[in-house]
């Protein structure tokens, strides 16, 4: 840092360019701090809600059998098993259905799709669904997975909901990645004589992982983080055993939602208790993702 | 093999019909509706170095994407007239591109190695197409060929692209040997080399003639007056729409293009008053 604010005039241009130099410089440091600012708000209002969660809700967290037991009508007892076992569950059927899925609609609009108006119609609906309240989805999963296929309230149904709310958001990120695929890489593979599938397998998504990750992770995290749609798909507040494919469920958003709608003062603390929980499922969700992209990352 | 040498082969060079490599018979070339490239005639000898030459937009890229079915992958492409491959029309509908690209080579202006190992990058597309020999061996006479090997073989697995450019560039070139090509197109090969890496380049495509026909796209009049037995000066025109459009203007053996150019175009872009 400079000792003296002198302004240092023996670098100034001739008459023809007005040398403030100094001052614009001022400017560019008024918005630096600005934008550190709105950092620290953002970054402020996490810790204030973390540390909020963490003194309700980290000795209920802690308690015995909080993990492993079923919920019981006592808020100082019982667990959220139920609840657990349902969102893992849940999670892995919706990055079962949804990879696969995702990946494909976008390497079939990136790669194999002609540029038409058509495609350009389907590519702005797909960002549209991508912002459709989840409660809509919920209907459309009560309709079609509880009546029409006949899965009633079961977790299957809740599971391919959330894979539909999470679609939108696999597809678009997968798409941005694939397209951030260098052509030269394409043309390099193609002018060695090698098919249009051993170019994408071999060269295209292998260098599109990392970006398709980055999607997964984020509409998954908000699959798993959704409690509207389940609700209206049938999931249940309390549940005594283990939910199967085709059972009752419940979910964590849910048993969090039961936990406070109920009066006793001991339930705050075991719904803030549950949401450490939610939280840790997803940053290890969050963790396996980061691991699986610096193996596959290119540099 | 020194640069004199091939320049006196080059004079004695006979263009003939039996011994081309490509017969390229009324090509037109057009984007989007539009024509990019007027009819082209043009015979391509074999195991020779050929020049494209000439201004932005002349057609010679667009001409060389045509060799190996490159234009295919370009939405909106078309190429219409015959292009014979020994031959055969390569625009037959029953040619497989794929099947072609594995006889004609390619290597790009911009060095594009895969983000895969040194060995990976040549092993690769043998392997894709089942290739039943040695691959291990394959990798080292492909290097060996595309004089990269001295400079690589202890660091095999570490990334093609860490090397320098000039050396990603010999490893695309050795890269597109290993498919035991017949003809190896090259875009600008050097133009994004530094000087010394350039004249890597084109010592070894003085070597390689041996072996393959090469069809060589430059900005660089001096390097097609070095390494060229024949250059191809391509320019353009203004058709009746006020578009640019490509026209082939003087096919010629390298020493006659340079000396004594059969046409006023030629001439005045080879001496500097025109482009």
């Amino acid at each position: 840092m400079s000792t003296s604010y002198q302004p240092d005039d023996s670098l100034d241009s001739s008459a023809e360019f007005t040398d403030n130099v100094e001052s614009r410089e001022t400017l560019g440091k008024v918005f630096e701090v600005l934008f550190l600012l709105g950092l620290l708000i953002g970054l402020f209002v996490l810790a204030l809600l973390l540390f909020d969660i963490f003194r309700d809700g980290l000795g209920r967290f802690l308690s015995p059998g909080f993990l492993t037991e079923t919920p019981s009508r006592f808020p100082d007892q019982g667990g959220i098993r139920p609840a657990i076992i349902s969102s893992v569950l849940l999670g892995s059927v919706v990055i079962l259905v949804t990879v696969p899925i995702g990946v494909g609609a976008a390497l079939y609009l990136e790669e194999y799709a002609p540029k038409a108006w058509w495609t350009a119609i389907i590519e702005i609906n797909i960002s549209n669904l991508a912002g459709v309240p989840s409660i809509v989805y919920g209907l459309l999963g009560l309709g079609v997975f509880n009546y029409l296929l006949g899965f009633g309230p079961a977790l299957i149904s809740g599971a391919l909901t959330l894979s539909l709310l999470s679609l939108p958001v696999i597809i678009v990120a997968a798409r941005e990645a694939i397209r951030a695929v260098p052509d030269s890489l394409r043309n390099a593979s193609y002018g060695l004589g090698v098919t249009k599938w051993k170019t994408i397998s071999s060269h295209v998504l292998p260098y599109a992982v990392p970006g398709i990750l980055t999607g997964v992770i984020i509409s998954v995290s908000r699959a798993i983080g959704d409690a509207a749609s389940l609700i209206v798909v049938g999931a249940v507040g309390f549940l005594t055993f283990n939910p199967g494919l085709f059972q009752r469920f419940m979910a964590l958003p849910i048993q969090i939602y039961s936990y406070i709608t109920r009066p006793e003062p001991g339930f705050a603390s075991a719904a803030a208790a549950t949401i450490i929980a939610l939280l840790i499922l997803i940053l290890l969700l969050n963790g396996i993702a980061i691991y699986i992209r610096q193996r596959f990352s290119i540099s | 093999m020194t640069y004199s040498n091939s320049r006196n082969q080059s004079d004695s060079a006979i263009i003939d019909q039996d011994e081309s490599v490509f017969n390229v018979e009324g090509v037109k070339v057009f984007y989007g509706g539009f024509m990019a490239l007027l009819d082209v005639y043009l015979k391509i000898p074999d195991k020779q170095i050929i020049a494209f030459i000439g201004p932005s937009g002349c057609g010679k890229s667009t001409l060389l994407r045509c060799f190996n079915r490159m234009n295919d992958l370009i939405p909106g492409a078309k190429v219409e007239g015959r292009l014979n491959y020994r031959d055969r029309n390569i625009y037959d509908p029953k040619i497989n591109s794929v099947k072609l690209r594995r006889q004609v080579g390619m290597v790009f202006q911009r060095p594009n190695p895969f983000p895969k190992s040194i060995y990976e990058n040549i092993a690769f597309s043998p392997r894709a197409n089942g290739y039943k020999g040695n691959i291990d061996e394959l990798v080292e006479d492909s290097l060996r060929r595309a004089a990269i090997w001295n400079e690589v073989k202890d660091k095999l697995k570490e990334k093609g692209t860490a090397l320098s450019g000039g050396q990603q560039q010999r490893l695309c070139i050795a890269r597109a040997i290993a498919m035991k090509p017949d003809v190896l197109l090259m875009d600008e090969p050097c133009s994004a080399l530094d000087p010394i890496s350039s004249r890597q380049v084109e010592e070894l495509c003085l070597e390689l003639k041996q072996q393959y026909t090469i069809i060589m796209v430059t900005h660089n009049m001096q390097q097609a007056s070095r390494v060229a037995d024949f250059t191809a000066f391509f320019n353009t025109e203004i058709d009746e729409y006020g578009k640019r459009r490509g026209k082939l203007v003087e096919f010629n053996p390298t020493p006659q293009m340079f000396s004594y150019p059969q046409t006023k175009e030629a001439e005045d872009y080879i001496s500097g008053r025109f482009g």
